[in-house]
């Protein structure tokens, strides 16, 4: 089993910042795809795990811990970054992800890391487990949450949406989804591939409780953890708008980086960059 | 065997409360006693078998052994990357249970045949295949499979009038059964088609030739030593399903039979890589496809006499 160390970082800011750089260091080493992605969602791993998570790193599998699953697998490096960042591994692990003989795939993976709930990749696979494992706390009378990150474009896969009506249905409020909405999938624009609007709408007349925020806003990310909880019966979805790329400017918004990594001038440059916006 | 396997499912769920059942809509008044007597362990996740063993899965990862039953190809081809991916790679305790195997639902026609659940479910690395020959094979196999760790299919079909136990018996994962011995020619069956493997050896013994019937109730794993030594003891083996031939149990004697050196005739009786164009009833497309007793006979004779 792997081992930890302690944490370093100081706030959900720092913790975001860290896996952005990881990120971008990880994809770079392993020569890896995704990069984007992760950038996209890192405020919202940092979020959960610096703020919003009730975990234990030396006991990863304590049973009133909440568990997170990351149904948008090719996301798996912010994972990891989180949870070395947050004790469960030691950070020197990540500079192994994609190489030859490394545990940490591309997609992410549970065997042999600790804090990984699922392992996932295909999309479409995390929400249906993650109402499983709603539906076992419920049965148990545990308190403790749910959490479920999907992309926006994996919202295409039919099986999400018989978890959507299966969770409404089993009144899983222990249930927290959060979707990713980048706009982009992978060849273009999701308006322009199949159209998701009016989403909220969509879960609204699915039987679930709404929330939509900046996805790269803490205090709203934050509140809406807090608040969306509240609807009895009502699993809670976080509808987050995000920007792909998010934080290295020239790979925002661009569908390029979901495939390619940054080498040369290019990895100088967004490593610059992001040492430019650390926070203090 | 159908109701030999709720029978003994309900009583697992009185003996231990981690167990658990989940339907993708289907099993119509036979759940009834169940659902009454343990209402909360009870879920029905409507027509929806990619949610319904991502939910299994769910509910594994936290503990529960889990029942999902749903008709055999609806269980298996419709999720069958929830099954790999999310219960098998995380070796949960998930029993998938397909009702209708072979051509149970024969009149219901080909979206009702399961003949190649057995082939594909057994490519998957850590899921124990089980398709029982009777009722009572059917209730020590549910009640194995909920003991036994990691992932399950339990292939099964409408009650079966045939009853194979021999005085004594224990029933044992990975354990083939001989239920008929015979030096001549070894019969192997699995699933409830051994009623025909049974009537196609009597018939055999009125030409002269004695037949070793075997029930190999479990396809992964399979019991290779019986299957030796039924390659050395007799002179010829045929394999029986109600399945197609490739990959299924026909597959996994052929592959045990090339790798142990000996040689022995052989012939796999299932479905010749063909889907099946016509209906009828369980009996009618046996005798169609060539499954039934005659035509083991018949196939059984040519092989001896090559």
């Amino acid at each position: 089993m792997l081992s930890g160390e302690k944490n370093t970082w100081t706030s959900t800011l720092d913790l975001a910042w860290r896996i952005r750089r990881h990120a971008v260091e990880m994809t770079h080493l392993g020569n890896s795809s995704h990069v984007g992605s992760v950038l996209s969602c890192a405020d919202i791993v940092a979020v959960l795990y610096g703020a919003v998570l009730h975990y234990d790193p030396l006991d990863p599998n304590k049973p009133d811990r909440d568990r997170f699953v990351l149904s948008k697998g090719h996301s798996g490096a912010g994972l990891y970054a989180a949870l070395a960042e947050c004790g469960f591994f030691s950070r020197d692990v990540l500079k192994t992800h994609y190489q030859n003989g490394s545990i940490l795939s591309g997609h992410v993976s549970h065997k042999g890391i600790p804090g990984v709930e699922l392992s996932t990749g295909s999309l479409g696979h995390g929400l249906p487990v993650a109402a499983g494992m709603a539906l076992s706390a419920k049965l148990k009378g545990s308190a403790h949450r749910v959490y479920a990150l999907l992309s926006d474009g994996e919202c295409d896969e039919g099986s999400n949406w018989e978890a959507i009506l299966f969770a409404a249905h089993f009144g899983l409020d222990n249930l927290t989804a959060i979707v990713d909405y980048n706009k982009l999938q992978s060849l273009t624009t999701v308006a322009d591939t199949i159209n998701l609007e009016p989403f909220a709408d969509k879960f609204r007349s699915f039987g679930w409780n709404v929330s939509e925020v900046d996805g790269h806003n803490h205090d709203e990310l934050q509140a809406a953890f807090a608040t969306g909880t509240e609807v009895p019966g009502k699993p809670h979805i976080v509808i987050a708008h995000t920007i792909k790329g998010r934080g290295v400017s020239f790979m925002e918004n661009q569908v390029l980086w979901h495939y390619r990594n940054a080498q040369g001038s290019e990895y100088r440059d967004a490593i610059a960059a992001l040492e430019k916006t650390r926070p203090v | 065997m159908r109701d030999n396997f709720v029978d003994t499912l309900t009583s697992l769920m009185a003996e231990d409360e981690r167990v658990i059942l989940l339907t993708a809509d289907l099993g119509f008044k036979i759940f009834d006693d169940l659902i009454e007597r343990f209402p909360s362990r009870f879920i029905n996740v409507g027509v929806a078998e990619q949610n319904m063993i991502g939910v299994a899965t769910g509910l594994g990862l936290e503990g529960w052994t889990v029942f999902a039953y749903s008709i055999a190809n609806f269980s298996t081809l419709r999720c069958l990357e929830q099954i790999r991916n999310d219960a098998a790679y995380h070796e949960v305790n998930v029993n998938i249970v397909a009702s209708g195997g072979g051509f149970t639902y024969g009149s219901l026609g080909m979206s009702h045949h399961a003949t190649e659940d057995l082939s594909i479910v057994r490519s998957l690395p850590g899921v124990t295949v089980v398709a029982p020959a009777d009722g009572w094979e059917s209730a020590e196999a549910t009640r194995a499979l909920s003991q036994r760790p990691g992932v399950g299919y339990l292939r099964i079909e409408k009650n079966v009038p045939i009853n194979t136990r021999l005085a004594g018996e224990v029933f044992q994962i990975g354990k083939a059964r001989v239920i008929r011995h015979g030096t001549d020619l070894t019969l192997v069956a699995s699933g409830g088609i051994i009623a025909e493997a049974l009537a196609a050896a009597d018939a055999l013994l009125q030409d002269g030739v004695t037949v070793r019937v075997i029930s190999m109730h479990t396809l992964t794993p399979i019991d290779c030593a019986e299957i030796v030594k039924a390659a050395k003891d007799t002179k010829a083996i045929l394999t029986i399903e109600e399945n197609t031939i490739s990959g299924g149990l026909g597959g996994a004697v052929a592959e045990v039979l090339a790798e142990s050196g000996l040689g022995v005739r052989f012939k796999r009786i299932g479905m010749q890589n063909t889907y099946s164009a016509v209906v009828g009833d369980q009996e009618y497309l046996r005798n169609f496809y060539r499954l039934d007793a005659p035509a083991i006979r018949e196939t059984a004779l040519a092989l001896l006499k090559n």
